[in-house]
Order: structure tokens, then sequence, then C-alpha cells
């Protein structure tokens, strides 16, 4: 353990160099990505000043990959290799994702998770996305002239488990170095509360492209605090449009249209829906491949009338995250609009209504998460100032459980807890002689395991023979500040342990994105060896470093034994740095955490302390 | 793997070891120490540095899961004290006590059955009353007369009407959806 930099812990140690630091907003129809410039957040753009990049991915039968407008516009020229709104398939199995059917992808089933297969070969969610991401990441980096020490990525925060580790897999795929995951309403409500300096209760209505997500959050002195949070994974603006468009074929009364023809309705059907929140009519007009011409009228008032029970659909999860709160609609203070669909004058009514307050629509709902992100990416990424002296607290959106007897789920870790939280569960065998134990671990609030998300099993073996009701076989659960699980089962009398980083359910596991990233055109003839040497180098001098500077500062803490262990460990560690293979190296830094855990926990101490003295201190003077 | 453990989770946020509690001064402990050992003050250090964040912030928020809430504080405070709050104890649960849970219970199940959610929410409100009752009950019990076998029955009692707020939760919950 190690190292802290206890006095000023956000401040970077070289004070005057800037990192380069980036928020994505990885949407369902559009992405954006953003940083803090002179203090200030801005969305970057394109050669042709466009800060919103269509999230399409064309895989061209030359070998080319196009990514945004210019993909979009061959969406209906060649829409079995045009990806639209890939953040529906992230992380999901085919019976997840609504309206399959009428979708052009061809698509298929590898390990539970939904693939495409498109005239370069079959591609995982994960992959498009990662096209996506690889756009923007090289948008930055012209644009700010400079590699990017790293980014956040904004997901929807009802995503579960398998959801975030496939958007962070897509990161990674796409070279990023991820300084977290973000919630997308909170990365709104940074953005808004910074620029408002709004204290009180605040409920964050983030109706997306592809998703839904209500959050309440509670403003006090630069504490962004969220207290519950809710959902619907697969709600949103696209919905609007997929109404539109059945009632589009059945009014037209034309043939089933082809996959082609489909994407050409589809896209009509989204224009309208646009062009008809600011007018009362909209025509929709498109000729067909078929030769085959529709052309119809609809009215505002038929658009709401088909789509107010989407609207409502909204309301439930929003009523749930008030109770999880223990709030009512009249002790919220704002209610932010977060994402294009908030456009829509009907959605907004119906939120006026139900908190009997207008909505607060001065932020552009569609750049609100991408700002949020990057003035959160430019603190992480240690440009800490005193002005961003803030701190963000989120929760866990869905509880997380183990199977027990009888297919039934024991809860670990319940909805809305804050997180980083870590829980344990102690376990028994029910047979004589059991000597093996399947962990099955489960995301959801039902008490049933077919009804909750799998997210993972593994085994606990070796358990040594003993009668049924002897052995205590702990699980613990810990989730990251990313909100990333990761399990261990550890049997308490005989110490032996399984563990497992929650992945292979669904997701990509490490091998295929270590494949992947071997095979792209941006690592190609690196070879992976010598990555993970150069990485471990890495890290062991920054440990090295960090150790060296908290010597320095509070080498007092420690005896002349002490002391003397961790010099150890260092000289060990600087050795192995110049010589050894990355496993060694590995070991080395562990060595070295292992010597300085009692010294970073009296220093974590020291910090508190000084902390809780100092506020004291203020309010004598108060 | 050091945590530091030789603090209990009064000392760590600076309050006294009491069951009244001023929770607008744990909200703000827990803000400052919080503030301290958050990972997103560590995100561009090194990985045993942001290890060493998580293990602290997620101790941190453990101490403040368990003081926010009167019952959590109340069988911590037990616990400190080496009263196992769940062990079965030989002062069984008064048949009163017993038999007005039983009523409860059926009470909430007949609202639910129905689909009575204004039945539902006086329960609520009904227990609401009780466990406040409860709250005064175990701070004259733990702080005042020291009494931990009366505490750790309050605390027994705090449980059931926990249990019933749940279900009635739960209810409102299905007939909403």
């Amino acid at each position: 353990m190690a190292l802290l930099q206890i006095a000023e812990p956000g401040e970077s140690t070289a004070p005057h160099q800037h990192r380069l630091a980036v928020g994505i907003d990885l949407g369902t129809t559009n992405s954006l990505v953003a940083t803090v410039r002179n203090g200030i957040a801005v969305c970057l753009q394109d050669a042709s000043g466009r800060s919103m990049l269509p999230s399409v991915v064309r895989y061209r039968a030359d070998g080319q990959v196009d990514v945004g407008a210019v993909a979009q516009a061959a969406q209906a020229k060649d829409p079995r290799n045009t990806i639209v709104s890939v953040k529906r398939f992230m992380g999901r199995g085919l019976k997840d994702v609504a309206h399959v059917e009428t979708m052009p992808y061809d698509f298929l089933v590898q390990d539970g998770m939904v693939r495409l297969r498109t005239v370069q070969g079959v591609k995982s969610p994960v992959e498009v996305s990662a096209e996506i991401l690889k756009l923007l990441r090289q948008r930055a980096e012209e644009s700010l002239g400079g590699a990017l020490t790293g980014a956040v990525i904004t997901v929807p925060a009802y995503f579960d488990d398998a959801q975030r580790q496939a958007t962070k897999d897509a990161a990674t795929l796409a070279g990023l170095n991820v300084l977290r995951l973000l919630n997308e309403p909170t990365a709104a409500a940074i953005a808004y509360g910074l620029d408002n300096g709004s204290e009180g209760i605040y409920a964050i209505y983030d109706l997306g492209g592809g998703t839904f997500d209500i959050s309440i959050l509670k403003l006090s002195r630069g504490v962004f605090e969220v207290l519950a949070t809710s959902g619907d994974v697969a709600l949103g603006g696209d919905d609007f449009d997929h109404r539109l468009f059945c009632w589009m074929l059945d009014k037209a009364l034309i043939a089933p249209p082809s996959a082609e023809d489909a994407r050409r309705l589809a896209m009509r059907a989204r224009e309208a829906k646009e062009s008809l929140t600011v007018n009362e009519e909209a025509s929709v007009v498109a000729d067909l491949a078929s030769g085959e011409r529709v052309s119809l009228v609809i009215s505002r008032d038929e658009f709401v009338t088909m789509t107010q029970p989407l609207v409502q659909k909204t309301l439930g999860p929003v009523r749930k995250c008030l109770r999880d709160a223990g709030l009512g609609p009249e002790d919220v203070k704002g209610v932010v609009m977060v994402g294009g669909a908030t456009r829509m004058p009907h959605v907004q009514r119906a939120v006026a209504d139900f908190f009997g307050q207008e909505p607060l629509t001065n932020l552009d709902p569609d750049k609100v998460v991408a700002l949020g992100a990057a003035i959160q990416a430019n603190v992480l990424a240690g440009n800490r100032t005193a002005d961003d002296d803030w701190l963000l607290l989120d929760v866990i959106p869905l509880s997380l459980g183990l199977e027990t007897m009888g297919g039934l789920v024991e809860k670990v870790i319940s909805r809305n807890s804050t997180i980083p939280i870590a829980r344990a569960q102690d376990f028994t065998t029910f047979k004589d002689g059991q000597t093996a134990m399947a962990i099955h671990v489960v995301q959801g609030e039902r008490e049933l395991v077919s009804d909750c998300r799998s997210l993972a099993r593994f085994e606990l073996r070796g358990i040594p023979p003993m009668v049924a009701g002897a052995a205590r076989i702990r699980v613990s659960f810990q989730v990251d500040a990313d909100g990333l699980l990761s399990v261990a089962a550890r049997e308490l009398g005989s110490g032996i342990e399984a563990s497992v980083v929650v992945k292979p359910s669904y997701g990509l596991t490490d091998e295929e994105v270590a494949t992947m990233l071997r095979e792209g055109y941006e690592h190609a003839g690196e070879d992976m060896q010598a990555r993970a040497l150069r990485e471990q180098q890495v890290e062991a001098r920054r440990a090295l470093e960090a150790t060296q500077q908290a010597l320095t500062k509070d080498g007092g803490l420690l005896s002349a034994i002490e002391r003397e262990a961790i010099d150890q460990a260092m000289a060990m560690l600087a050795n192995l740095v110049e010589t050894a293979s990355p496993a060694e190296i590995k070991g080395g830094i562990e060595t070295l955490g292992r010597a300085t855990d009692e010294f970073a926990a009296r220093r974590m101490d020291q910090s508190i302390r000084a902390a809780l003295a100092g506020r004291k201190v203020d309010e004598i003077k108060v | 793997m050091v945590v530091d453990l030789r603090k209990n989770h009064y000392e760590l946020f600076g309050l006294p070891v009491s069951f009244r509690i001023d929770g607008a001064e744990l909200d703000r402990a827990y803000r400052e120490v919080q503030g301290q050992v958050h990972p997103d003050r560590f995100a561009h250090l090194s990985d045993l540095e942001k290890r060493v964040s998580m293990q602290w912030a997620t101790r941190v928020n453990e101490a403040y899961r368990v003081l926010r809430t009167p019952l959590s504080r109340a069988c911590y405070l037990l616990e400190l004290q080496g009263v196992d709050p769940a062990l079965e104890s030989n002062t069984a649960m008064s048949p009163e006590f017993l038999m007005e849970q039983m009523e409860w219970r059926e009470a909430v199940a007949d609202a639910r059955d129905s689909g009575e959610v204004a039945e539902l929410e006086v329960l609520q409100r009904r227990i609401r009353g009780e466990a406040k009752a409860l709250d005064s009950g175990l701070e004259d019990a733990l702080d005042r007369r020291h009494a931990l076998e009366d505490g750790r029955d309050l605390v027994r009692r705090m449980m059931f009407l926990t249990k019933l707020q749940h279900e009635i939760d739960n209810a409102l919950e299905a007939l909403e959806s």
C-alpha cells in the first residue's frame, strides 16, 4: 500500500503542467467529446464545425470504416453494414433488445452476447463503439495538439455491470485511458450545478436516444450527492421514431418494405418527429426503392396520442426514484432536462405536471453531459485548482446478489448504495464432504434468479471435506468508483480462495481485448510482451516516485525499523525495473505496497484528522 | 491489506460514541473525510495509491451507512460493547409485541391483496410513529441507562418494524407498476 499525496491529494506533482483530458458522451444517437480550456468546458468540433458525431459506423467492402455523418448518409444504401444505435446492444443478449425483427442486421449470438455479421466479418458492439471512440479521440488529439492523459466516458446511470464493462472495454480498445465511467445524469448535474451555483434537491430527467435515466441529487457546498437513481435502459427517442414508423407502415398501404426501404422510412420518421417539436404538422414523403411512394401528413396531436404511453412509461421510474430517495415531487427544487428527446413539448409538459414546476432547459440538452464529463475529466487528470474543491458521491443503480437454494436471490448490496462499496456474506455447504461451491452473481431487484441478470458464475474448489454446514464460505463484493464489480470467495477455515472480476457472461474476455488490440492498426507491430513490460515499468516508477515523495514529507511517522523495511522494498523494486520480467516487476510493486501499508494508513489518518480539525477551527471563527 | 481498523466508526468521523447523533454533524464530517480519501482525488496517481484510496473510501462509506440509520447504529453500538444484537437471547420477545406484529402483517397483506394504496399509506405512517417511539427508547436505554439487554430487546423490535416497512414499500411499488 502506499504513499499518498496527503496534504493536497488532488494536486498534480508538476503543478504547471496541464494534462490533456476529455469527457466523452458516447450516445445512442450522437456522441460528443469535450474538454476544459482556460477553465471553461467546451465541446470539440470537427473540421466542418460540428460537435455532434452521429453514432453510426459503416463497414465498407473495401476494408475502410466510416464513422459519423458519412456512414449515416449511406445507411439506406447499405443498411446491413451500417450500424446505428449500437449502444442498445452493449452488454446485451438478443432477447434484451427491442424491435430486433425490424432491424436490418445479420445478428448472431456468441457467449450469450449480440454480435453482428458484416462485410468485414463478425463485429461485437464493443468493437463498433470503439470505432466511434477512436474518431473522437483523434478529433481531441488534433484539436488539443497532443496525446490524451485520459478520458471520462459517460454511461446511462441505469446501465448494469455488463453494459458498463462493455463500455470500458470499448474505450480500452480505442486506446483511451479511462479515468472514470461517469453516470450521464450525474455529469449533467455537475455541468448544471457548477454553472448555476445551485443548492438543494435536483432531479435530472435524461431521455436520450435509447435510454432513460432519472437521478435525484442533493447539491450542497461543493458536494454532488446522488440520493437515488432509476431508469429504463430500453426506452428513448428511438422508440418514439419507431411508433411513428409503425404508423407510417400502417397508413401508407405499401408492401412489407425491404431493409433499405425500412431504413429510409425510419429516417423520415425521425425527421418528422423533430419537425413536430416546432411545427403543428409534418409531412412525410419518401420514394422507395420498390418504386412506391409514401406521402403522409401527421399532426402533432396524432403524434402525441401515439407516443403518450412512452412518456407515461418514464414516470414509473421517476416515482420509484423519489421513493428510494425518501422524497416527494414537492421536495425537488429544480428539474434539469437532458437528452435530445426532452425537446418534445409533450415530454416537457408531462415532467412539468408531475413536479408542479417548469423544467430547466437553459443548458443545451445535447451537450450538457459531455460538458460535465469534461469538467470531471479535468479534475481527475490532476488539473484540480482551488476552485475545483468539489466532491462527487454516486450510487450503484441495481442491487447485486447471489443465487441461493431454490433459484432465489440473496441480496448482498442494495441499489442506491454509495460507491465505492464492499459487502461480504457468509454461506455454508449443504452436503457432507462437499469440496466445491458454485457462485452465481446476479444483478436486479427481483426475488428469482431467472428474473435477474446473470453477471458471472465461478467455482470455489478445494474446500476441505467437512460435515454439511461446517464450512464457512465468505463471498465478498467490491464495487469500485466506476460502478464495476469484482467478487472473491474464500473458505475461512482453510483460506482457499477464488475470485473473479465480473465479466465472463457478457462483455469481452481480457484475451479478446488483447487480441483486438494486437490486431488494431494502431498497435500493429508492437509486441504484447514489450507493451506489458513498458506498462509495468511505468507503474513501478510511479510507485517509487510516490513513495519517495511520501517519505520526504512524512518520514517522521515511521520508526527506524519501519523505514528500513520500506527502503529495502524500494531498492528491490528499483533493481527489478531495469532487469526483470513484467510479472516480477508486478510482484515487486505488490511487495512495496505491503511494506508501505501501515505508512499509508497513518498518512491517511493524519490527513483526515487535519481535515476534521480544520473544520472545527472554521466553525469557531464563524 | 491494512485498512485502519483501530478506529471505530465514531472515531473515524470525530464524533462521540452515543446512540443520539447530530445528523447534520455526521453529514458534514462524512463529507470532510470522504473528501480526503475519495478515488476522484487519486485518479491521476499510481495504482498503489488508487487502491489505498478505494479501500478507505469504501470504509468511510460503510461507516456512514452504519451510523446514518438508527437501527444499524444501535446494532453497531451493541457490538462495540460486546453484545450480539441478532443472537437469540433468553429474554424472549413479549407475546403482546409478537401478537401485534402478526396483526400488522395481516393488515399489510390484506391491503396489498385488495390494492388499497391509501390503507397501506396509513399503515406506513403508523409504523413510522412506532419507530420514533423505539428511537426514544433506545436513546434512554443505550445513552442514559446503559442497559444493554433492554437495548437489544428494542433493537429486535426495530428489526421487526423495518421488515414491515420494507413489505409496505414493496407492496406500494408493486401496486404502482
